[in-house]
């Protein structure tokens, strides 16, 4: 099969089905919510959504309707490997292809405009995609697909942390852009966080800490303590799935860092809805 | 979970509270951010609406194609706070069931309690779902806006919980 084609199976796919890890997560939230509450009336509207979320999916499987309408916008992450011994022309070219193609075969509802401000004139195909372009060791490459809603998107957010920023003021912060979004982006949510590098890359870096596989910490143990903070954190917000009130208010959270300057300390929030879909083709050089 | 009729009679309404599960069969309207725009210039121009919607109810959807041998694709709900500003000026027109997710401005609360209407959110994301429970779709009006026109959806069992009771009790 084609780079083309599998990138289009994958997205098609992706709209459809979530992910092993991420669809036993949504179950976990249910249960949890039922053990660590399930009486008073939040509690119980949000068990009552986990359990249309669970139906949903079953039936977007079985019946291959999209999980959502919003198929979202292609946010797409090439990681190169060094060594990769063909055009990076033709791996653009397969991606515009899959996605647009993708967008077509698999019923998604033309969700981007042309620009922002001025008659937001719908380009009809879902396309452009956005591509992010990074080299990396090996000779594969790996293309990782987000299907990112707006309804979620719209929370999303950037903070300048003051250099000296504790661990404490990291987790207010997220609590608080979470608490601001509220039932907007469909909890319960997965949150990805960038920090450290420029305000640009901290964004950036919050998108690939999505990426990661739901259920793997961060591998340096401060960093995944500090993700378990700040899950705490969050679901001690109480907004619970479907912004109804309740125990469980996110899935997971994924940290990444990197260097930064001297005086700051960039932190990218980025909030996905419980429909967490993302492609993953591995391409073999 | 209680079964009701769409449009919905007065004591139905009246007597659902903030958190009520409720499964809606019957009819209802189908409009979102350019419906709401026009539904208002039509009224501040003082012409005529297309529709009369006195007692009936709106969703806030803009759905994803249908797949083939279906009427409708993956439908569930969008953002209710984009519909916030044009809200009471339908609510003052005898709007009583508004469907959509996510919190409303306060000036919605205050106008759900002076008309006696209800706010009710459906299951975010969970378009699938609400594909099945379409009956049938038909244009009504503003046809020029495409995917946006305002459509009269028929629906069996479409599920929901309420957010804002005509009585001023509410989930937020
Ligand atoms: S926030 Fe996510 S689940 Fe909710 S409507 Fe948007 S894409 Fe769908």
């Amino acid at each position: 099969m084609s780079l083309a084609k599998r990138i289009e199976k994958a997205l098609i796919d992706a709209a459809r089905i979530l992910s092993e890890p991420i669809h036993k997560r949504i179950e976990w939230a249910r249960d949890e919510e039922k053990r660590l509450d399930g009486k008073s009336v939040g509690s119980k509207a949000s068990i009552a959504v986990l359990e249309a979320i669970l139906e949903n999916l079953r039936i977007s499987k079985n019946e291959w309707i999209p999980m959502c309408q919003d198929t979202g916008m292609f946010d797409v992450f090439v990681d190169v490997g060094r060594s990769y011994p063909l055009s990076h022309a033709e791996i653009e070219e397969a991606i515009l292809t899959g996605c647009e193609k993708a967008a077509k075969n698999g019923y998604f509802r033309p969700s981007v405009v042309e620009e922002p401000l001025f008659g937001r004139k719908n380009t009809k195909t879902n396309t452009p995609p956005i591509i992010w372009w990074s080299l990396v060791e090996g000779k594969n490459v790996e293309i990782n697909v987000l299907l990112k809603g707006f309804g979620s998107e719209n929370t999303c957010a950037t903070r300048m942390m003051n250099p000296t920023a504790t661990e404490e003021q990291i987790v207010a912060a997220v609590a608080d852009i979470v608490t601001l979004a509220g039932g907007k982006p469909c909890p319960p949510i997965f949150i990805g966080i960038g920090l450290g590098g420029t305000m640009e890359r901290a964004a950036y870096l919050s998108k690939r800490a999505l990426l990661r596989e739901v259920g793997v910490p961060n591998s340096v143990e401060r960093y995944a303590k500090l993700e378990e903070k700040i899950l705490a954190g969050v679901q001690a917000t109480g907004i619970g799935a479907g912004g109804l009130g309740g125990r469980i208010t996110a899935l997971n959270v994924a940290i990444e860092y990197e260097p930064t300057h001297i005086a700051g300390l960039p932190m990218g929030v980025s909030i996905n809805c419980w429909a967490d879909r993302i492609a993953r083709v591995v391409w073999e050089g | 979970m209680k079964n009701l009729h769409l449009p919905i009679g007065e004591e139905d309404l009246r007597s659902l509270r903030a958190y009520d599960s409720v499964s809606f069969s019957g009819t209802l309207y189908v409009g979102r951010d350019q419906v709401h725009q026009r539904l208002v210039k039509l009224l501040e121009e003082g012409k005529p609406l297309p529709v009369e919607l006195e007692g009936q109810a709106i969703y806030y959807m803009g759905p994803s194609p249908p797949l083939p041998g279906m009427i409708m694709g993956s439908c569930g709900p969008t953002t209710s706070a984009r519909m916030d500003p044009f809200t009471p000026q339908l609510l003052g027109k005898g709007l009583k069931v508004l469907i959509g997710k996510g919190p409303r401005s306060q000036a919605v609360h205050d106008a759900l309690k002076k008309e006696k209407a209800v706010y009710v959110q459906a299951f975010g994301g969970c378009g699938a779902l609400y594909a099945k429970t379409i009956v049938s779709v038909e244009k009504v009006a503003f046809e020029d806006l495409g995917p946006e026109a305002l459509l009269r959806l028929e629906v069996k069992d479409f599920p929901v919980i309420v957010a804002i009771d005509s009585h001023g009790g509410s989930v937020f």
